[in-house]
C-alpha cells in the first residue's frame, strides 16, 4: 500500500470521502496515479464528481479514508492550514471562468498568489522580479504589453482566461490543475488557449490535470482517462458534484 | 500588501453601501461625543459664572432656586434681605468682599440689576477673572447704566444711549419711561448671564421706585431726575448677595452664621455645593441621553454588521478565489474582520472631523442662545475610551460575517459557486 513511486506526482489510494456525514452521495477512488510531467485529461460530465476530486487533490477537503500523497507528501498529515499553505507552494488552479478579482488590476492579480507562497516568490523573483516575472507570462500568452494596469472586470473572458493562467504559472507550481478552462471560449480561441497553456507547462516540467467534458481535447494529452473509471465501482451512480 | 491593496479595492467597488454604512458609524460618533461635550461644557460653563464666589445669601428659600436666581439669573425670588440685614452681615469679620443684587426691573427682556461699584471689583468669572469694560466706566451718575456685551451688541447700543428701564421682569411691564438712564460703560464679554444684565445702581433702583407703590404707579405723582439726585434714597432691601471671605475655611460656620439669623429668615448656599445638588438632579436625564447615544452606536455597528453579511453571497466566488490560492478560512474570515475594523476607524475619523467642524461652527451661536461655552479642546481621556470601545465593538460587529465566511469556505471547498 505505501509503495508509491517517487515519481508520482499525485497518488490515491482507496480514498472514501463525503462533504459531510449525513450527505448520501460521496467519492470513492480505488486507485489513481499521475506521474511528474505528465499531462492528464480527466473526462467527465458535470455531476460527476470532478469538482470533489480536485477538492481532494488540492487538499480543500480532506478524504475520511485512504491514503493520498502529492509530490511524496500525505495530506492527512498536515494540519488544515498545513495544507492550505501546501496548496499555495504546490498548485497552480485555473477555472472555469470569474477567475480574476473582477475590482483588481491585472498584474495584481497575477502576484496574489505569491503572498501565500514564500517559495513562489522567492523563484518569481529570482526569475527577474516578481512584477517583472508577471509581466514575461503575460506576454508569453499572447496578452498586449499595456494591459498590466487594466481593471480584470474590463478585460474579455478570453483574456481574463490568460490572466487567471498566468496567475496559476507564476512562481513555477509544479502541478497545474486546469477545470474546463476552455468552455468559455470559442473553438479558435480554445486551440490558442491550449497551444500557450503547454508551451507554459512544458517550459517549467510542471505536471498538467485537466478536467473536462470535452473529448476533442483528448489529441493534445499524454493521457486520458475517464472519471468513470477511477471512481470505486458501488460509487459510479450519483456521486456529488 | 497585495492582499491589503486587493481587499482596499473590494471595499471601493461596492462605495455606495461602504460610504452609507461609514457615515452610519460617523453620525453614532458625532452623537455620542457631541452629547458628552455639551454636557461638559454646560458644567463648565455654570462653574465659571459661579467661580470666587464662596457665599451667596439670599431670602430663606431653596439652595438651587436661590443660586439660579441671584448668579444665573434664572428665575425670580420669592423674597428680599432688608438692607439692615444685609449690613449686618457684611460687617462681619470674616467678610471680605460682598455684591449686594436687587432684582425686578428689566429692559427689553434683559434683566436689570441694582448694585454696587463692588460688581466689578469683585466678580469674578471663570477661573477668577474680573471684569473688564470694553467702553466706557463704571455708573457714577444716579441715571447710569452699564451694559453687559450681549445687551450692547443684540440692541445696537453705545456709549451715551438713552434707555428706559421696564417695571417686572417682562418686555411689556409699566415702563419707568419719565426716567431715562444713560449707557456709561459696557463691559467685555464673559461667557456668563452677565452679557444678559443690565447694571444701576441700588439707588437708581430706589430713585426709579419712589412715584411707584405696590407695583403701579401713584397717580399724578411725578418726581423730575435733579430732586432725585438730590434725595438720599437709602436701599430698603435688596434681593440677593455674592459673598468672598477672607478664608475658604470659615465658609462652614458663615454659613450657620446666616441660616442661623435671627433677625430675620435668610439662606447663605455654597454655590458649588447647589451646583452639585443641580447636576445630580438632571444625571437621570444625563444618563438617558448617554443611552440613547449608545444605542445609535449599537444601531450603526449590527448596521456595519448586516452590509457586511449581505455582500458574502457575492462575494462567494472573490472567498473561493482566495482559497484556490492558498488564503486560509482564518486569512478570509481576518479580511472581513478587519473591513469591518477599518470601516469603524474611517466612520471615527469622519465623525471626528465632523463633530469638530460642528463645534467650531456651533460654538458662537450656543453661546450666544444658551450662554454655555462648549470648549474645543482635544479629546479627553473619556472620548479617547468611548473610541475605543466604539473601535472594538466594529471588530465584533465583523466576527459574525467572517464566521459565516469562514464556514462558507470550509463547506464550498475551492468551487466557485454562484
Amino acid at each position: 500500500m505505501n509503495a508509491q513511486r517517487p515519481t508520482d506526482a499525485v497518488s490515491l489510494r482507496s480514498v472514501e470521502f463525503k462533504w459531510n456525514a449525513r450527505d448520501a452521495f460521496g467519492l470513492s477512488v480505488g486507485e489513481f496515479a499521475v506521474s511528474r510531467g505528465e499531462r492528464l485529461l480527466l473526462l467527465g460530465a458535470s455531476g460527476s464528481g470532478k469538482s470533489t476530486l480536485l477538492s481532494l487533490l488540492t487538499g480543500i477537503a480532506l478524504a475520511q479514508a485512504g491514503s493520498l500523497e502529492i509530490l511524496g507528501q500525505r495530506l492527512d498529515a498536515l494540519g488544515s492550514s498545513g495544507r492550505d499553505r501546501f496548496r499555495a507552494e504546490h498548485f497552480g488552479i485555473i477555472f472555469q471562468m470569474f477567475n480574476l478579482l473582477p475590482y483588481g488590476d491585472v498584474i495584481d492579480n497575477v502576484l496574489l498568489p505569491l503572498s501565500f507562497a514564500p517559495a513562489r516568490r522567492t523563484r518569481a523573483t529570482a526569475a527577474g522580479g516578481a512584477e517583472g516575472e508577471a509581466r514575461r507570462l503575460l506576454s508569453a500568452l499572447g496578452l498586449p504589453a499595456d494591459i498590466g494596469r487594466r481593471t480584470a472586470a474590463t478585460l474579455s473572458v478570453g483574456q481574463q482566461q490568460r490572466v487567471a493562467t498566468a496567475r496559476a504559472l507564476i512562481g513555477s507550481p509544479e502541478i497545474i490543475v486546469a477545470d474546463e478552462p476552455t468552455s468559455a471560449l470559442d473553438d479558435d480561441r480554445q486551440q490558442n488557449f491550449l497551444d500557450l497553456l503547454f508551451g507554459q507547462v512544458d517550459a517549467t516540467n510542471a505536471t498538467l490535470i485537466m478536467v473536462s467534458h470535452d473529448r476533442r481535447l483528448a489529441r493534445h494529452f499524454t493521457r486520458v482517462i475517464e472519471l468513470t473509471d477511477i471512481l470505486a465501482p458501488s460509487q459510479r451512480e450519483g456521486a456529488a458534484t | 500588501m497585495i492582499v491589503a491593496r486587493l481587499a482596499l479595492q473590494s471595499l471601493l467597488n461596492r462605495w455606495i453601501t461602504v460610504l452609507l454604512t461609514v457615515l452610519a458609524i460617523s453620525v453614532s460618533v458625532v452623537l455620542l461625543l457631541g452629547v458628552e461635550k455639551v454636557r461638559s461644557g454646560a458644567k463648565d460653563s455654570f462653574a465659571g459664572t459661579v467661580s470666587g464666589a464662596d457665599v451667596v445669601i439670599g431670602a430663606r428659600s431653596g439652595a438651587m432656586q436661590l443660586l439660579l436666581y441671584s448668579v444665573f439669573r434664572i428665575g425670580n425670588a420669592t423674597n428680599n434681605v432688608t438692607w439692615r440685614s444685609y449690613q449686618d452681615i457684611v460687617s462681619r469679620a470674616e467678610v471680605a468682599w460682598a455684591i449686594p443684587l436687587s432684582l425686578g426691573d428689566s429692559h427689553r427682556g434683559f434683566r436689570v440689576i441694582g448694585t454696587t461699584l463692588d460688581y466689578f471689583e469683585h466678580l469674578q468669572y471663570r477661573g477668577g477673572q474680573t471684569l473688564k469694560f470694553a467702553a466706557g466706566t463704571p455708573f457714577d451718575d444716579l441715571f447710569d447704566v452699564v451694559l453687559g456685551s450681549d445687551v450692547a451688541s443684540r440692541l445696537g447700543y453705545s456709549i451715551g444711549d438713552k434707555i428706559t428701564v421696564t417695571h417686572s421682569a417682562g418686555s411689556f411691564g409699566p415702563r419707568h419711561d419719565d426716567l431715562p438712564f444713560r449707557v456709561s460703560g459696557i463691559l467685555a464679554r464673559t461667557g456668563t448671564p452677565v452679557d444678559k444684565s443690565l447694571h444701576v445702581s441700588l439707588k437708581a433702583i430706589e430713585a426709579i421706585h419712589v412715584d411707584w407703590r405696590s407695583g403701579s404707579r401713584i397717580p399724578g405723582q411725578v418726581t423730575p431726575a435733579d430732586r432725585l439726585r438730590q434725595m438720599s434714597l437709602p436701599p430698603k432691601a435688596i434681593t440677593a448677595a455674592i459673598i468672598g471671605l477672607k478664608a475658604r475655611l470659615q465658609v462652614i460656620g458663615f454659613q450657620r452664621a446666616v441660616n442661623e439669623y435671627r433677625a430675620e429668615p435668610l439662606s447663605a448656599v455654597l454655590p458649588g455645593v447647589a451646583l452639585q445638588e443641580m447636576w445630580g438632579l438632571v444625571a437621570t436625564a444625563e444618563t438617558a441621553l448617554l443611552g440613547v447615544s449608545a444605542m445609535v452606536v449599537v444601531t450603526s455597528m449590527l448596521g456595519l454588521s448586516a452590509m457586511i453579511l449581505s455582500t458574502l453571497n457575492e462575494r462567494r466566488r472573490e472567498i473561493a478565489i482566495l482559497r484556490s490560492l492558498g488564503a486560509r478560512p482564518r486569512t478570509v474570515a481576518g479580511l472581513l474582520v478587519g473591513e469591518a475594523t477599518v470601516l469603524t476607524v474611517a466612520g471615527i475619523a469622519i465623525g471626528m472631523a465632523t463633530l469638530y467642524a460642528v463645534l467650531v461652527v456651533a460654538r458662537p451661536i450656543v453661546d450666544k442662545e444658551f450662554g454655555i461655552d462648549i470648549g474645543i479642546q482635544p479629546p479627553s481621556a473619556t472620548d479617547a475610551l468611548l473610541l475605543l470601545a466604539i473601535s472594538i465593538g466594529g471588530m465584533a460587529a465583523g466576527f459574525l460575517p467572517a464566521y459565516r465566511a469562514y464556514r462558507m469556505s470550509l463547506a464550498d471547498g475551492m468551487m466557485v459557486r454562484t
